[in-house]
């Protein structure tokens, strides 16, 4: 039990993929200009990164290893990612079309965010067994969720400030994602 | 062999993907556009045109679009336009210009003098207000009618005018409240 917490622990914070590992940056600078949408696409990355991070390792497990097709991993893993994706959609639009209106093209470009196929390669890498696989994609994703959230506010609030002429813009969202960055890093401290 | 083996795997894996998606794209179809349809669940449906366009369904498609504002329904007032930015998650805003203030309600009225029966304002009665038969002299029925002022343009004689509803004790009601059930009104600390 222990180690799922510690899986859990060192994804959402201690190796959080955007703020340490610098995965998945493109919808973390894109969706985090309001909070809602924000929201939104965090579940939707959660729905697909844990999911994704389920049906690779078995796949892996199950298809790639008994066959001897590891050299098909890459192709095999994005395979699966973009059905998961596609999946999604087609559940958002269905269920939720004002929030599909709004994540708009950032939704079908969770197959690119690079986070995903990470996950899976890692979990591979790490030889995780299928509950850590599990473990290991919801905790990613949880942290992504986090970081895009509280990102998400820090700008809203940026948004109103007074930021010197040229800061405004893309540049302060970027110094603050720095500055962000290196208060995750103290976080690397808690592993001893 | 195992080349073989490996394009027999890959494939046979997107096949049955693909069959998934099938289903689900099936399962999961989106008919119509269902943002539009409830904003026009949220519209009065007087089909006045006050918003420029052709009725309450084109209003909401455009709004749907992104191409109209929320503000430019004067039957639904501001109940209205705080109800539709509660649902499209967007900042209320006043009515537009044209339709700010307090609208005195108003009804329109046929010069039966001048009247020639032409029938062209039966047929732009969005509410069946006037009555009426062809070279026969028309006349409003005042309680139908919803001041939407459509019936103006057509006129060939122009003997249709405008006139305020004189509130009588029969005709008062109670104000609307100010916000749609459901959104408490802002209040402003001291």
């Amino acid at each position: 039990m222990t180690e799922y917490a510690l899986i859990l622990i060192s994804t959402i914070w201690v190796n959080n993929f955007l703020l340490v590992k610098f995965l998945g940056l493109c919808p973390f600078m894109g969706v985090s200009r309001k909070l809602e949408t924000a929201i939104g696409m965090g579940m939707a990355t959660t729905f697909v990164l844990t999911l994704s991070a389920i049906s690779s390792s078995l796949v892996n497990d199950w298809i790639l290893l008994p066959l001897g097709l590891e050299y098909l991993r890459t192709i095999m893993f994005i395979l699966v990612i973009a059905v998961v994706v596609q999946f999604t959609e087609m559940v958002v639009h269905k269920t939720s079309p004002l929030l599909y209106n709004l994540l708009g093209i950032f939704l079908p470009l969770i197959t690119t965010n690079c986070a995903v196929l990470g996950v899976a390669l890692l979990n591979v890498q790490e030889k995780h067994t299928f509950l850590e696989s599990a473990f290991y994609g919801f905790g990613a994703a949880i942290g992504f969720s986090l970081v895009l959230v509280l990102f998400a506010g820090m700008r809203e609030r940026i948004r109103v400030a007074d930021v010197p002429a040229i800061f405004q813009g893309n540049s302060i969202a970027l110094i603050t994602a720095g500055i962000m960055s290196l208060a995750f890093l103290g976080f690397a401290g808690l592993v001893k | 062999m195992s080349v073989l083996i490996a394009v027999i795997t890959l494939s046979s894996i997107a096949g049955l993907f693909g069959l998934v998606l099938g289903y689900s794209a099936i399962r999961f179809r989106v008919q119509g556009d269902p943002v539009a349809d409830k904003i026009d669940a949220i519209l009065p449906q007087t089909q006045c045109g006050q918003c420029s366009f052709a009725g309450c369904r084109p209003y909401a498609e455009a709004i749907a679009k992104g191409e109209a504002d929320i503000n430019r329904c004067p039957p639904g007032g501001t109940a209205t336009m705080l109800a539709l930015a509660d649902l499209l998650g967007v900042e209320p805003k006043p009515l537009a210009e044209e339709h700010t203030g307090e609208p005195i309600k108003t009804v329109v009225y046929i010069d039966e003098q001048t009247c020639i029966g032409c029938t062209l304002c039966i047929q732009a009665c969005p509410v069946d207000a006037i009555l009426g038969a062809a070279k026969q002299m028309h006349t409003v029925i005042e309680s139908e009618c919803t001041g939407c002022n459509l019936c103006i343009p057509p006129c060939p004689v122009d003997c249709i005018h405008i006139m305020p509803v004189k509130v009588q004790p029969e005709t008062w009601r109670w104000p609307l409240p100010e916000h749609p059930p459901g959104t408490a009104p802002r209040v402003s600390a001291l």
